[in-house]
């Protein structure tokens, strides 16, 4: 019983950490490509500062935790709708420096105007 | 400047102690086969956003508005009719508190003396629901007509979620457009910027190029519109497009800074950035002019 209860703690703050992650640089694969999971819920990104290298492709693995969201980062021209249940994955190279706003560009609610984030590109 | 601008001209608002802005901003919306006998103007109020509370953004949130009002009924000559261009109520989760928020709004504007409003809906009133609880209270979400030989196109982009205006009313607008002469004076009246203003602060309408597109077929467009809560003009081709300000909060310059937001209340400067403008038709002479009218305390 008494490791149970460990275990669902450490379980518990290990969930917690991953939820309040903000800042994340994302992970490279074998496949040299980058991948960075972010979920969408009301209102907010996460992780909402996201770093990635110049000229590495970028897997975003897009997911939403309650209503139909969407994700658009122009910059990149990419945009998706994501809906709960799907994993939407997107791909793109990116090509420039710099930090680039995503937004969700479907209106979800109350506090939509506030659902953004950053990806910083650097080399 | 024509008779109608010279007996409006500051006089009953100078009266009151206010200001007016005068934009210099031209809009060329008249065709050459309408009857030009007459001029007219009216009043466009914006993003009233009844309902928001913010005191840091404005805490006088529940007397802008009735202070708009107040200052469109001081007009010494009333306007031909009075549009409100969206975002008449802050948005909200609650059905029930949409509906009230929507009938506590038209409430306090069924204080204008004019009787003649036009009404469309924002992000902020329609988006949620696609525009059902809107609807109840102020009926279609697009719809056109005529005044004094221009043709105004109220455009609806905002009941859909996703900022688009629809193949459905797009077609419906075509239709409309082919029965129209090509020099035709057409306004048009709807709430988010057709064109990319600031995409990356939701700026845009996702269609609107096709929008544009359909509209170029014609000499003489013009759209008025709101959502972005300060003055800017623009113009696609021979389009020109003008933004008014809001009656609840100012926003920055689109990418002026990282990240959109509302501009603190200034207790220097009470009320800076927010207002409603009048749009003078000087249709013998093919021109309309934009006045700009500040919301003053008191």
């Amino acid at each position: 019983m008494k490791q149970l209860i460990i275990f669902l703690l450490a379980a518990t703050v290990g969930y917690l950490h991953q939820q309040s992650v903000v800042s994340v640089t994302a992970r490279e694969t074998r496949n040299n490509e980058q991948v960075v999971r972010i979920a969408a819920s009301t209102f907010e990104f996460v992780p909402s500062e996201i770093k990635v290298r110049k000229g590495v492709p970028v897997i975003l693995e897009l997911s939403s935790q309650d209503r139909h969201h969407g994700f658009k980062l122009s910059a990149f021209e990419l945009r998706v709708d994501i809906k709960p249940g799907v994993v939407e994955k997107v791909r793109f190279v990116p090509d420039k420096i710099g930090k680039f706003t995503f937004i969700c560009d479907v209106f979800c609610g109350e506090g939509h105007e506030e659902m953004s984030g950053t990806i910083t590109v650097i080399e | 400047m024509n008779d109608l601008m010279n007996r409006r001209d500051l006089l009953k608002l100078a009266g009151m102690g206010a200001a007016v802005f005068v934009s210099g901003t031209t809009l060329r919306a008249v065709g050459s086969q309408q009857k030009l006998n007459s001029s007219f103007y009216f009043v466009q109020l914006s993003d009233t956003h009844w309902g928001f509370n913010g005191p840091n953004i404005n805490p006088d949130s529940q007397g802008t508005l009735k202070k708009a009002v107040a200052a469109v009924n001081a007009l010494d000559e009333q306007p031909d009719f009075i549009v409100f261009t969206g975002d008449l109520t802050q948005t909200t989760d609650d059905r029930k508190i949409r509906r009230d928020r929507l009938a506590e709004f038209r409430d306090i504007v069924s204080q204008l003396k004019v009787k003649s409003v036009r009404f469309m809906p924002g992000e902020h009133d329609a988006s949620l629901d696609r525009g059902e609880a809107y609807q109840e209270f102020f009926g279609d979400l697009h719809y056109t007509f005529d005044h004094k030989g221009v043709h105004f196109i109220v455009l609806d982009n905002v009941s859909d979620p996703m900022a688009a205006v629809g193949e459905k009313q797009l077609q419906w607008l075509q239709a409309d457009l082919e029965q129209l002469s090509n020099d035709a004076r057409v306004v048009v009246l709807t709430h988010r910027p057709l064109f990319d203003l600031a995409p990356d602060w939701d700026w845009a309408t996702r269609d609107g190029a096709a929008v544009i597109e359909a509209l170029l077929q014609h000499q003489n467009v013009t759209v008025l519109y709101g959502h972005i809560h300060q003055e800017h003009h623009h113009t696609t081709g021979h389009i020109t497009h003008h933004s008014a300000k809001s009656l609840m909060w100012a926003l920055p310059e689109p990418g002026s800074v990282p990240k959109k937001a509302q501009i603190p209340w200034n207790a220097a400067e009470p009320y800076k950035g927010l207002g409603f403008r009048n749009v003078e038709a000087v249709v013998p002479q093919a021109r309309y002019e934009i006045k700009e009218f500040p919301i003053l305390k008191g």
